[in-house]
Order: C-alpha cells, then structure tokens, then sequence
C-alpha cells in the first residue's frame, strides 16, 4: 500500500474524542448537581455583567468625547488585546507542552498511519481551544458593550469574529513553534520546568514593561505640549506588527464607517501563511522532539527537606506532620509551582510601586473624597491580588493528590485532617502576605488608625474566606489529570472561584465603605453629626457573618465531595 | 478477616458489582478471578474504602469500614492495579509517609523502610524521585508502601503486573509467608496458573456476581468439571469465545 493511498481521517474525525469528551463531561456536570449548575450560572452572570458594565460606562464617556474619544476607544482595545496576545502566548506555550508532546493519546495517534500535518493541525486547534477559551470568554462582554455603544448592527457580531479567530491563531502557531523548538533542545520533563521560568521571566518583563511605560500618562493630557502631540500619540500605533492591534483596527473601522482593508487582509493572510509555516516545522522536528520528550531525566535529591521545617512542625500528630512535609517537599521541587512564586514577586513589587507613584501627598491639596476611595480601591486591589495568589496556590492542592489519592483514601487519614492540611498550608502564608502588604499600602497612603484597623480587620476576614473557597473549588471542579500544575488556575473551576472571591471581595466592600466613609467624614470634618458607631457595629457584624459563612461552609462542602469523590 | 455482605456498586442503570456475598477467612489467601470488567477492581476499591458502596456492607476484622472507617483501615494494606506515586517525592520519603499516614514513625519504621527497599531491591534508588523509576520499580514501591504498617490484611489488585520473575516469585513468597503467620490476603489476578498454585480458596466473578466460590476441588464440584483444569472452568463460567467465532474473526 503506497502513503497516498491510505485514506486520512478527516480532521473532524481526529478531534472526535476530545469534543465528545467535553459533552460528556459537561452532561455529568448537569445530571448530578443542578444547584451547582445554577451558582455557576449566577456567579458567571455576574461577573459578565460586571465586565460588560463597566466597558459601557467608560466607552459612553469616551463616545462622548468628540474626536479623541473614538480614538481612545481604539487605543484602549489595542492595549486590552496586547494583554491578551501576551496571555495566549504564554498559554499556548505551557499548553502545547502538554497536547503535542505528554498527552496520552499520542501514543496511539503516532502509532497511527496519520499524516504529520493533519495531526499538526488536530493538535493545534485542541491548543488553542484549551489555551484561547478563557480570554474568549473575557472578551465576549468587552466586544459586546463596544458593539452595543458604537452601534455596530446586526453584522457585528460577524465581524467581531471574523477579526478574532485569526488573532486566536497566530499566538498559538508561535507558541507551538516555540515549545517545538524548545522540546528539541532539551528533554520534555526538562523543558516544562523550563517553561515554567520562561514563562514567568516574559511575564516579568511584560509588567516591568507596562509599568515604566507608563500608559497611564495617555490619560494625563496635562503632560502633553500640546493637543496636537497628544492627538500625535493616540493615533500612532502601539505595536503595528502585532495582530492585536490588526483585529482592534478591523472592529473600529467596522464600528466607525471606515473603509480600510488592510486590517483584515493582515489578519486572513498573516494567519494562514502562518499555520502553513508551523506545519513544516512541524514535519521537520516534531518526531525528533516526540522522541526525545519521552526520555526521563534523572534526578538525586541533594537537600531533603526535614530538619528545621519538621521541628517547627513537632506539635502535630505525625500524619498531618508529614502530610504538610510532603505538600511542602511538592511545591518547592515542582518548578511549575515554585517558579510561581517569582511572578507574585513581581505583581507585588509593582502593586506597591503603583501606590507610592500616586500623586496624593506629593504637596497638592487632593479632595478627601479620592483619598478614601483610594483607600477602598487599595483594599480591592489587596484582595484580588490575594485571590489572584489563593487560585494559584490554593486551588490546586486537590487535584494535585490527583492519581494518588488511593493512598491517602485508602489509609486510616481523616479526610478531615487532610483538608484541614491543605487548607492551613495555604492559609498561614497567604495571612502573612495580606498583613504585610495592607499595612505596608496603608502606610504609604497615611491611613489613619481607624482606616487601618478596618483594612487590617477585613482583609484577615476575606483571606480566610478567600483560602476556604479556593480550596472548596478545587475540590468540586479537580483537574486529576492534568500534566502541569500551572495549567490547573487557567481551569473552568479556577474561573469559577476567581468569580465567586471577587464578587465576595465586592459585596464586603460595598457593604462598608458608605458607614466607613462617613466615619471618616467625622474624624475629618467634624460632621455631619450621626450615628456611625452603631451603623459600624452593624455593618461590621454583617462583614464577619459574611466572611465567617464563605468560609465554613465552602470548607463543609469540599469535606462533603471529597468524602465522596470516586475514581 | 474480610466479609462482604450483599456489596452492590451502581453506576446509574449499570450495576458493577452485585450483592456480593463473601467471608475471607484470617490466615488464607484468596484468590479473586473474573474478565475484564467483572467488577473485581470495583469491588476492591470499596474494601479499601476508596468507593462507598451503593448498598451492603464491608466488614475488615470485623470493623464495618463505611461506619468506623479510621478503625478498619488502619488493619489495611491496599494494592492497587495502577502505580500511581508522587513523582517529586523520592522512594524512602514516599515510604516514611506511607507509615505517617498510619501514625507510624521512628527509628523503627526507618528500619522497616530500609529492610523492604532490601528486599524489593530498591535501595540504590532510595533517595531518588520516583519519577525515574520504571513501572516494575513503582509497582514494588506501592508493594513496600502496603507492607510498612504491618497490616493485617492485605488487598492486592494484579500484584504481578509489570513484574520481573524474579520479583514475582519473591512475592508469591512473602504472601504465603504473611498467611502462615495469621495475616490475609486478597488478590485479583489474570495469571490462572498463580491463582491455582497459591490460593487456599478462589471465587469466580462475572458481571458483578461470584458464579463459583471456594477451594479448587469445591469449585470443580459445584460446576460438574472435575476433570478441567482452572483456565477451562474459568471459561466455562464467563464464556469464552468458540473456535468458530474466532475462525471467523480472523478470516475477516
């Protein structure tokens, strides 16, 4: 039999598994927990509505704005979708790491008489859905509230995309190029380590980027000559070479009535040429790499960890003892988690810059009203960071037994015991964090005691809840089979609990800062004269009752599932 | 000692293990055959506490684990079909807490560790991951992982999967050793000839019930087949393809 008369599977064919997969996944979902189903559905519907909210408040004040407005509006979705080409880049790296070369139906499909690019293209289209669905998700109330306030028609959706699908693309075909290449040069096992710093060194260097650029300044006109340069700057470019800024120009020309074509011949030729590309490099060093990613890396442990860390830990029974040891001894010699560590270095180190860059005591006379919303801002962004840092690290820790858990199920270990582990691992660092960046914040603002202590109060409080959910999460959506352990946050769980924290982190902060204010007010001014203790007393017992039931019951509700989890 | 009593699993419409009856004597090893898909790693997973039963229940040494679960595992070594360990952790951290987990730690248990990474031949790779081991070295590994608490009964799902012979045999060994001294075993296997040469008494589940149960010799009585060998009675019983079925199949 010749190579050209074996009939190919069509691509359809080769994505079979995967989409049929997901179904059945989705209708196991739906038939054992409708009231899950429903939070799900609340909590998303929230967050959509949040998103979509305030993408159509700030692009009715730009519309409003004759001239530079329209092209705000653009400059704002160019940068939306820088962040995002950065984000996909990232994700397709990590994630062609596991469909091209760790999946375990590759046996199978290598082992098959399939063609090299039709497996390229299988394989691709599995990355990019896997790496590309979350930003997609994202983007749907963004694209929605600018459609809706630039009037774009019933065709906008089309366009919309039209001009998105190939920006999906071309991310993935470079970050499956690079994994290829990297695959190549060093063994798999080696390279997901490896992976895991690039990754975080690009992320790096993108925020340093972002925060000493200064795109803050676009929105200070002040610093500008003249108009004239101002206009000059917003209607140059970003970064003209990246598909980014093509799709953010095909969807303002649609929007605006221009009539330019080339945006969207960039993006359909530069994406076609550019699967065309991946695929011969493909054929030429996939099965190279593919061979190479199976061979092992062996390793010696040079510096176990006991000692000073077990003594420490000495007071506990020795199950949870070397329940935590082992946790522990996990995360410090997976690079994929340790190497984590470093990207929150760098979110915290640029938080803080950002806060003391804020122009409130340089000598100007500030309204008393900003500073207090700053105030409430920095405990926002206090707590997403700390959501942020709980979804990476906390959110994980069940999946992770994953495939092992036989042993701890099998064994006398109170699952109790275990959760209570995995919860106080993550919890104990994550307080320290919340205590020293809220102090530290407060201090660069010149909070005073009372909005310290209130700051320092309701952080500790959602931390605890933050930790619990996380945890909880974790359990009700595991990710057993994942290959990397940086890939389980990005999980439709992970999104789910990102939801559920902030809009927690929301209610507790809405819910203070009228009476807080106006606490505020009185220490200030003087007046108007009230009764805030007792709105305080009230409000601050409905903040604890708040924080004390995220946290107990998500954590009975984890003991529950993983009582019964079956596998 | 394991009973079960009337032990059912239900996946939805689909019953994987059903109303299984069964009392394993202390000091015996018992041998637990059936094809693919009979229910035999279902039903293991539910002694070991791993799956809660649909209904029935599962008595270890006369502890009911779904009602006293800490009691009844802490007599438990569980083997299971796959060997799945923590990759980062090396072989004697995985063993040191595997004894943790049932409260056993010292110099004792680091003796313990040092005498079965002996005897499976694994202490060169003591203090490496486990994510260089081959699949033989986990599966020893998991074998030492069971052995270290000193249980009382062992459940052992294919012990012999990805076996060298020689550490095959010295298995067989150490299971006929470990009932001589009182202790119980449990195991499912494929390889009829280890269930005919070890097992004190054998049952024979399909489609999730036990369709012949006792020694050799009673379970050739029960099925009128005293002159077949194991391999024949067991295809007798879970129905075994014809010679013209098979004719067929290959001739395409």
């Amino acid at each position: 039999m010749t190579t050209a008369s074996i009939v190919q599977p069509s691509l359809w064919t080769m994505l079979t598994p995967r989409w049929r997969s997901a179904l059945a996944r989705l209708r196991q979902e739906q038939s054992g927990a409708g009231g899950r189903v429903l939070l799900l559905a609340l909590v998303g519907f929230m967050f959509w509505a949040a998103v979509f909210g305030i993408a159509y408040r700030v692009l009715r004040y730009f519309r409003g704005v004759a001239e530079i407005g329209n092209l705000m509006a653009g400059k704002v979705l160019g940068v939306i979708l820088l962040a995002f080409l950065s984000l996909l880049l990232l994700s397709n790296i990590i994630t062609a790491l596991s469909t091209f070369f760790l999946a375990k139906d590759l046996d199978l499909l290598i082992a098959a008489p399939i063609d090299r690019s039709r497996l390229y293209l299988s394989k691709l289209a599995e990355t990019i859905v896997h790496s590309s669905w979350m930003v997609a998700l994202l983007a749907l109330p963004i694209f929605t509230a600018y459609g809706i306030v630039y009037q774009g028609g019933p065709w906008y959706p089309v366009v919309a995309l039209a001009a998105f699908i190939p920006y999906l693309v071309m991310p993935a075909v470079v970050g499956t190029a690079i994994t290829l290449i990297l695959v190549n040069v060093f063994p798999a096992r080696r390279t997901r380590e490896l992976l895991g710093l690039m990754a975080t060194g690009t992320i790096v260097i993108a925020l340093a980027m972002l925060r000493f650029l200064r795109p803050e300044q676009l929105a200070q006109p002040e610093g500008f000559r003249n108009l004239v340069d101002y206009l000059a700057v917003l209607r140059t470019p970003t970064s003209p070479l990246l598909p980014s800024e093509w799709t953010a120009a095909m969807i303002m020309n649609w929007l605006l009535h221009i009539g330019d074509p080339w945006p969207i011949v960039k993006l359909w030729g530069v994406a076609p040429v550019a699967v065309a590309l991946g695929g011969l490099l493909h054929r030429w060093l996939y099965h190279r790499g593919f061979s190479k990613a199976q061979e092992g890396a062996e390793r010696k442990i040079r510096r176990p960890l006991r000692g000073p860390v077990a003594g420490f830990l000495r007071f506990l029974p020795v199950s949870k003892r070397e329940f935590i040891l082992k946790d522990l001894r996990l995360f410090f010699r997976d690079n994929t988690q340790w190497s984590q560590l470093i990207l929150l270095a760098v979110l915290l180190i640029v938080y803080l810059f950002n806060i003391k860059s804020l122009p409130l005591h340089s000598g100007e006379r500030v309204p008393f009203r900003l500073v207090t919303l700053i105030s409430f801002l920095n405990l926002g962004l206090a707590g997403f960071v700390l959501s942020a840092v709980a979804a990476r690290f906390i959110f994980p820790a069940i999946s992770l037994e994953g495939r092992q858990m036989w042993l701890i199920r099998s064994s006398p270990l109170d699952p109790q015991a275990m959760l209570w582990s995995k919860y106080w691992v993550g919890t104990v660092p994550l307080l320290v964090l919340a205590l020293v960046i809220t102090v530290f914040t407060n201090w660069l603002l010149h909070a005073g005691v009372f909005m310290m202590a209130v700051a320092v109060g309701t952080i500790v409080l959602y931390t605890l809840a933050a930790s619990a959910l996380a945890l909880s999460f974790g359990a009700l959506y595991p990710q057993f089979g994942t290959e990397n352990a940086a890939q389980i946050p990005t999980s439709f769980g992970g999104l789910v609990y990102m939801m559920s924290s902030l809009s927690l982190l929301a209610a507790i902060i809405m819910v203070q800062a009228g009476p807080v204010a106006a606490r505020l007010r009185i220490d200030q001014f003087g007046y108007p004269p009230g009764h805030t203790t007792a709105e305080l007393v009230a409000v601050g017992s409905i903040v604890v009752a708040t924080c004390a039931a995220a946290t107990i019951i998500p954590l009975r509700m984890a003991l529950r599932t993983v009582e019964r989890m079956e596998w | 000692m394991i009973r079960l009593v009337q032990l059912t699993k239900r996946y939805g419409k689909f019953t994987a293990v059903d109303g299984i009856d069964l009392v394993i004597p202390t000091g015996e090893l018992f041998g637990f055959l059936g094809p693919n898909g009979a229910g035999k790693t279902t039903t293991f997973r539910m002694i070991a506490g791993i799956l809660q039963p649909t209904s029935g229940t599962v008595e270890i040494g006369g502890i009911d684990i779904i009602h006293r679960p800490l009691e009844a595992k802490q007599r438990l070594g569980f083997i299971p079909d796959r060997p799945f360990v923590y990759d980062k952790l090396t072989g004697g951290e995985f063993l040191r807490f595997a004894a943790a987990l049932y409260g056993q730690e010292g110099p004792a248990i680091e003796r313990r560790i040092d005498e079965l990474l002996e005897m499976f031949e694994l202490s060169r790779w003591k203090d490496e991951l486990t994510e260089t081991y081959s699949h033989g070295m986990r599966q020893k590994l998991i074998i030492s992982g069971a052995l270290v608490h000193r249980p009382e009964v062992i459940v052992v799902d294919e012990p012999m999967v990805g076996l060298d012979p020689k550490s095959a045999r010295l298995l067989k060994d150490l299971f006929r050793h470990f009932v001589d001294r009182g202790g119980t075993v449990l195991m499912s296997t494929h390889t009829l000839e280890v269930a005919e040469t070890m097992c004190d008494q054998i049952a024979i589940v399909h489609g999730g019930k036990i369709v012949a149960h006792g020694t050799m010799a009673e379970v050739r009585e029960q099925t009128s087949s005293e002159d077949l060998g194991l391999e024949d009675l067991f295809l007798k019983l879970t129905g075994g393809l014809r010679d013209q079925q098979l004719d067929t199949i290959l001739e395409g």
